[in-house]
């Protein structure tokens, strides 16, 4: 029954209410028994969004196609996990899922938040609430997905072709576990403001919240890229559409919050900035909601455009992060400064990489907004791409990746550049010896290919020489060592990974863009086709059927050196006959790190197909790093001193004692 | 230096690097951004050969051609003025006589626009939005197309 899952909803905004005001009420008159509001309301209005969402995605599973949004987005032939992703595969259900994730995050700072100060916990929770309660008041407004239609139609109108993929099931609910992820930080700084004071239990609390975050938002748009590549069968990683740069900015200014909040739980310092970055890394995670669901935009994930939502969603955008940043304009001079440093040192380090990516993010929101402010403005369209950012960004990550290395190697407080560069020499060694071997043996490697797969390989073995700096490696005995290494905290471990992650990510990038090959042509069966040292036969076309499509599947023999087959990639022209839709599904054959990516175009009258064919070196790098990635926040996560909840020998103090209090 | 100087100087270079960058940014815009145009406003701009522009109409009725190997002509129209364009490569699924798209590229010394990409729509029921647009602009935009 969606009516439950509606009833449900209107109770969860009701809820939301609730916590957006008592608690913020209790905390301003220091009722305590107010502020205890916000606890258990949070875990109900959780449990309620539960239900509705639980409702809605029964009613697709079972395509009950008298309610209108399972109509428009279902169909009865299709297999059972693209109905259930269905769920979350259209306008309607995808705002309840964002709204789900957040009541979610909301209800683990009620359930894990013991130890914070009352009024903290009970501000955080307000403006969790007050964030729902305009999420809520969205859907049930405009984008209601419970709306029931009479008479009932036989058989729905199928979910959009380019979505029926496990890709549905992944990359949406990582991104929005990211995108609303931040919205805890968000939330606490909002609070800080609101208290006007930042203690300790703030940065204690902050910076595990921005790890998760970004943890997710990492997986969600590595996934995201990953379906893109392999289902629009263009053969990119990324397009800089501005759907995309919608989910970057906010990892970009994510990655900087996650570097800054280092720095505060450290040395006290950057406090004001931190919390700055907090409030505009999920700005620009609702900026991106705006983006993609106002309809602003032209791309796959514009379900459909309806202005009054869009009115809805800017007056939101303009009311949270001008409250926010207005508040933080009066407020953010009661706040104490921390400590001094210089320049040369590991917060040195850390205020560069912020210098870098918030530029890189003030670029990328420019050429994501000035072609939507000069089409406002003058009526001209624009569309700023790859050329633009190839120019912008480019110049501004490539000296950011260089300095990497040197930042988690800096001591604190006052750094010996020296030394560090002279334990960096095996590396830059490394990297050196990786330019010169391209250089000289890969053929039509150009300067910047080979500078790139150096920079890679500096950011590769820049991540292990930290480990082994930090474990004694040359200097100690091999066994102690080793138990060294074991002993380091989880936190050193993970930033290595991480930006280990990110020389992988570099290599993939580098080696598809420079050493990647590709050719468009028509061929016969029989015929056969040569592309980087691949050598492929056609062997025709064979109908098939799926359940809810008609595919002709083109059959590809790869020869081994004898000319005999090895193996076999297929790639498919469907035809989806409820929306007269045709897709294509690529053909991805992956060796070692690299694959042979093959695309089927149009049949000719002759009986030849065009076909276009991509050699893509070291292509699966550019994902994997994303994974490594996340497994280096994972494993930072693990870090005793930051695990959620984890008792504190200040624990005491800080509830006392702010860390910074007003005048 | 004293502590003043010192912070003035990071000041300084921190504002140098935020003005480098933002002076890059406008280069790159004004450089790199390509304009969208129907084929009825080419004849009020003048729009030089090699110039990067993005090409938008509707496929017109009857003008797709399938040449040699992989190369396709076809021409977009506004209903008004048409242009022919030549594109190597796969087209989109969804490309279609009377439909929607948006093609990227330059004009070649002969008038023929030489797209290097092709883009319709991601999903049958809706139109590319600049296309939409222009369209409608146009007068020529019938809301049984669009839904």
């Amino acid at each position: 029954m969606v009516e439950t899952g509606h009833f449900a909803l209107v109770l969860a905004f009701a809820l939301a209410l609730v916590q957006a005001l008592v608690p913020l009420f209790g905390a301003r008159t220091g009722n305590s028994r107010m502020m205890a509001v916000g606890g258990p309301v949070a875990v109900i209005g959780f449990a309620l969004t539960v239900l509705s969402f639980a409702t809605l995605a029964t009613a697709y599973a079972s395509s009950d196609f008298s309610v209108a949004n399972v109509w428009e987005n279902s169909h009865s032939l299709q297999p059972l996990i693209y109905k259930i992703t269905g769920t979350w595969g259209n306008h309607e259900g995808s705002m309840l899922l964002w709204v789900l994730i957040l009541t979610f995050f909301g209800a683990l700072v009620a359930v894990f938040g013991g130890n914070l100060p009352a009024t903290l916990r009970a501000n955080v929770l307000a403006v969790q609430g007050a964030i729902g309660a305009t999420f809520f008041l969205f859907i049930l407004t405009t984008s209601n997905p419970f709306i029931r239609m009479n008479p009932a139609p036989i058989e729905g109108r199928d979910l959009n072709p380019i979505l029926q993929d496990l890709g549905l099931a992944i990359h949406p609910p990582l991104l929005y576990l990211g995108y609303v992820g931040f919205s805890i930080c968000f939330s606490f700084s909002v609070a800080a403001l609101i208290e006007g004071r930042i203690d300790a239990s703030w940065a204690r609390w902050v910076r595990p919240w921005a790890l998760v975050a970004w943890m997710f938002l990492t997986g969600g748009i590595a996934m995201g890229s990953y379906w893109a590549y392999y289902e629009l069968g263009w053969g990119g990683f990324w397009f800089w559409d501005p759907v995309e740069n919608a989910s970057f900015m906010p990892w970009l200014a994510g990655t900087a919050l996650l570097h800054s909040a280092i720095v505060m739980e450290k040395r006290s310092a950057l406090k004001i900035w931190t919390l700055l970055l907090a409030i505009l890394t999920f700005s620009l995670s609702l900026l991106g909601t705006f983006l993609v669901r106002s309809g602003v935009l032209t791309s796959v994930h514009a379900f459909a455009t309806d202005p009054t939502r869009g009115v809805f969603i800017l007056s939101m955008l303009t009311l949270f992060i001008g409250g926010s940043l207005a508040l933080f304009a009066l407020r953010a001079s009661r706040l104490t400064a921390g400590g001094l440093f210089h320049p040369i040192s590991r917060e040195g380090a850390l205020i560069l990489n912020n210098l870098f990516l918030t530029t890189a993010t003030a670029t990328v929101l420019i050429g994501t907004l000035y072609p939507l402010a000069l089409e406002a403005i003058t009526g001209d369209k624009i569309s700023v791409g790859a050329p633009f950012f190839n120019l912008t960004f480019g110049p501004l990550m490539v000296p950011l990746l260089v300095v990497v290395p040197f930042g988690p190697l800096l001591a604190w407080k006052r750094g010996d550049l020296l030394a560090v560069a002279q334990r960096l020499m095996a590396a830059f060694a490394a990297a050196l010896l990786a330019v010169l071997v391209t250089a000289l043996f890969i053929d039509g490697a150009s300067a910047f290919a080979a500078l790139g797969v150096g920079l890679a390989f500096w950011l590769i073995c820049g991540a292990l020489t930290d480990l082994a700096v930090k474990s004694g490696f040359g200097t100690v005995a091999p066994d102690v060592m080793l138990s060294r290494l074991v002993g380091l905290p989880r936190s050193v471990f993970g930033t290595a990974l991480a930006h280990f992650g990110l020389g992988l990510t570099t290599l993939g990038i580098v080696g598809t863009l420079c050493f990647g090959t590709e050719k468009i042509l028509s061929i016969r069966v029989g015929e056969t086709v040569e592309l980087s040292g691949q050598t492929l036969r056609f062997e025709g076309l064979y109908p098939s059927q799926g359940p809810n499509y008609s595919e002709d599947r083109g059959r590809f023999a790869l020869l081994g050196a004898d000319g005999s087959s090895t193996s076999e990639i297929t790639s498919a022209k469907r035809l989806y006959p409820v929306r007269q839709m045709t897709t294509t599904e690529s053909g991805i054959k992956t060796i070692g790190f690299s694959q042979l990516y093959l695309s089927l175009g149009d049949q000719a009258t002759d009986g030849s197909v065009v076909v276009r064919l991509w050699w893509k070196p070291l292509v699966t790098l550019i994902w994997g790093g994303g994974l490594v990635m996340m497994a280096g926040a994972a494993m930072s996560l693990m870090d005793r001193r930051l695990r959620v909840g984890a008792p504190s020998r200040r624990r005491k103090a800080t509830g006392a004692v702010p860390a910074a209090s007003l005048p | 230096m004293t502590r003043k100087q010192k912070r003035l100087s990071v000041i300084v270079a921190g504002l140098a690097f935020l003005g480098a960058a933002t002076g890059l940014t406008f280069y790159a815009l004004g450089q790199k951004a390509s304009y969208f145009y129907m084929p009825a406003d080419l004849t009020t701009t003048s729009v030089q050969p090699g110039q990067r522009i993005r090409l938008g109409g509707l496929v017109e009725k009857g003008t797709i051609q399938r040449g040699q190997g992989a190369t396709v002509g076809f021409s977009v129209t506004d209903t008004q003025k048409s242009v022919k364009v030549m594109y190597t490569g796969i087209l989109p699924d969804l490309f279609r006589e009377e439909q929607g798209v948006i093609t990227e590229g330059a004009f070649g010394p002969d008038g023929v626009f030489v797209a290097d990409s092709v883009l319709a729509k991601h999903d049958e029921n809706y139109m590319p939005k600049e296309v939409a647009d222009g369209l409608k602009a146009k007068g020529v935009w019938q809301e049984s197309k669009s839904e």
